[in-house]
């Protein structure tokens, strides 16, 4: 149709009008129905800290939003509700700051997609059994805390002569599915066991990383590691739930890992 | 403008605009513009820890159990733990039950009070019995299974898992037609 137009008007004069033709002037655009879509969201604020938490209902159109969960909580706070407090940075499942429970399970909102279904509502809460800075935001201090005791860092009193570690291909294998954790907390929060003992029992995402440094060849301090967790509540806390794996947003495995600190422990 | 007004500048510099002409030159507009609206309130460092510490007190903590997914993996915990405790109390119950009064519970007086009931109660009461009976321990196998590193993957944990349903549905059927 267009190339027709064009070719028909050879003059300048026809040329130029083109844009206020009839033919553009019928060209609407097709109308998309809108497709309303109706979001529970958990809402506290600690500047009222006696109103009780309560689930605040938004609906907002998916045909105007993007795919993501997070998509769609970036377009309530910046059209519908600016109060609305969440954590965010990378949108692309790498910082792990939009953890949340979505729909009753941990994940990224970032990598949730939206569920089409204008018939169902979707819940969201914050991490489950943590003490809420406001909305969406869980205070994380006792989780980095715990991460921090067990000593996350490279330890060892004979470095090489010269040149850094070396580790062979088979060793820095066992890394794998270990050190892409990003520290989101999903599994963590996911876990009974965190729920109930989470001022004593490291929690999965925490112990994962423990595993991480027990297993890596080019680390010293094996034995130190394996001592620290060696009581009942670091680590015995663990009774293969695997709600944990079952949560990753990043597919990882840590009762898998737990799983290898007992057999270790026990080997001793 | 958005900017302007969440400083709570709006009114400061209306006033710097429509000010007599010989005013409206930048010293007049800088000092206006640091006349705010808004009032502010100095705090000292410490005042920072006070006011969290306040606020730490209020936080309420998320809901967990009662919005969380219910899952084979943990809903199977559960089931293990409660199955384990009601096992456990019947089991010392009745031994200390047998302890205080032997002779209203030895065997021969329960074999005569079991044969009495009817068929219904017999068979509602063995399912009662059998069913947490197989769940716990053939879940017990699969745990000793983890701990000795087998199906340690998701897709492990939730094959063993429908296999212990599966096996607890039939063990159940078959101790209770037994």
């Amino acid at each position: 149709m267009l190339s027709t137009v064009i070719k028909s008007s050879s003059t300048r004069l026809v040329h130029r009008s083109f844009a206020s033709s009839a033919i553009t002037r019928q060209a609407v655009p097709t109308e998309v129905k809108s497709l309303n879509k109706e979001f529970k969201i958990y809402r506290w604020n600690p500047d009222e800290p006696q109103k009780k938490p309560e689930l605040q209902s938004y609906t907002i159109n998916l045909n105007e939003c993007g795919p993501m969960i997070l998509d769609a909580l970036i377009k309530i706070k910046n059209e519908v509700d600016p109060t609305l407090t969440f954590r965010r940075s990378c949108r692309e499942g790498i910082c792990g700051s939009c953890a949340m429970n979505i729909n009753g399970q941990n994940t990224l909102a970032c990598l949730c997609r939206i569920d089409r279904d204008e018939n169902k509502d979707t819940k969201i809460y914050p991490l489950p059994h943590m003490y809420v800075v406001k909305d969406l935001v869980p205070d994380l201090t006792l989780f980095y805390k715990q991460y921090k005791s067990i000593e996350p860092y490279l330890q060892n009193d004979n470095p090489p002569a010269h040149g850094e570690f070396l580790q062979s291909q088979e060793d820095r294998k066992k890394l794998d599915g270990l050190y892409e954790c990003i520290l989101c907390a999903c599994c963590s929060t996911s876990c009974p066991s965190y729920w109930w003992n989470q001022d004593e029992y490291l929690g999965p995402a925490t112990l994962m990383q423990a595993y991480r440094w027990i297993a890596d060849s080019r680390d010293g301090y094996e034995a130190h590691r394996k001592e620290k967790l060696q009581n009942e509540m670091s680590l015995y806390r663990c009774h293969t739930i695997f709600n944990c794996a079952r949560t990753c947003p990043k597919g990882l495995n840590p009762a898998a890992a737990i799983a290898q600190i007992k057999l270790h422990l026990a080997a001793d | 403008m958005n900017y302007t007004r969440a400083l709570g500048l709006g009114s400061a510099l209306r006033r710097a605009v429509f000010a007599p002409k010989p005013l409206r030159n930048t010293q007049v507009l800088r000092s206006a513009v640091h006349r705010r609206t808004v009032q502010t309130q100095s705090l000292k460092p410490e005042d920072g820890t006070t006011i969290l510490n306040t606020q730490r007190l209020a936080r309420p903590s998320s809901p967990h159990f009662t919005i969380y997914q219910p899952q084979l993996t943990w809903i199977a915990s559960i089931a293990n733990r409660v199955t384990g405790v009601g096992l456990s109390v019947l089991l010392y119950g009745f031994s200390l039950a047998y302890l205080v009064a032997p002779s209203t519970f030895s065997s021969v007086n329960i074999i005569e009070f079991a044969a009495g009931l009817p068929e219904w109660v017999k068979i509602v009461e063995k399912t009662v019995l059998a069913a947490p009976f197989a769940f716990h321990s053939l879940n017990g196998l699969r745990h000793l299974a983890w701990d000795t590193g087998k199906f340690l993957s998701l897709k492990g944990a939730y094959r063993t898992g429908y296999a212990v349903l599966g096996a607890t549905a039939i063990s159940t059927v078959a101790l209770v037609l037994w």
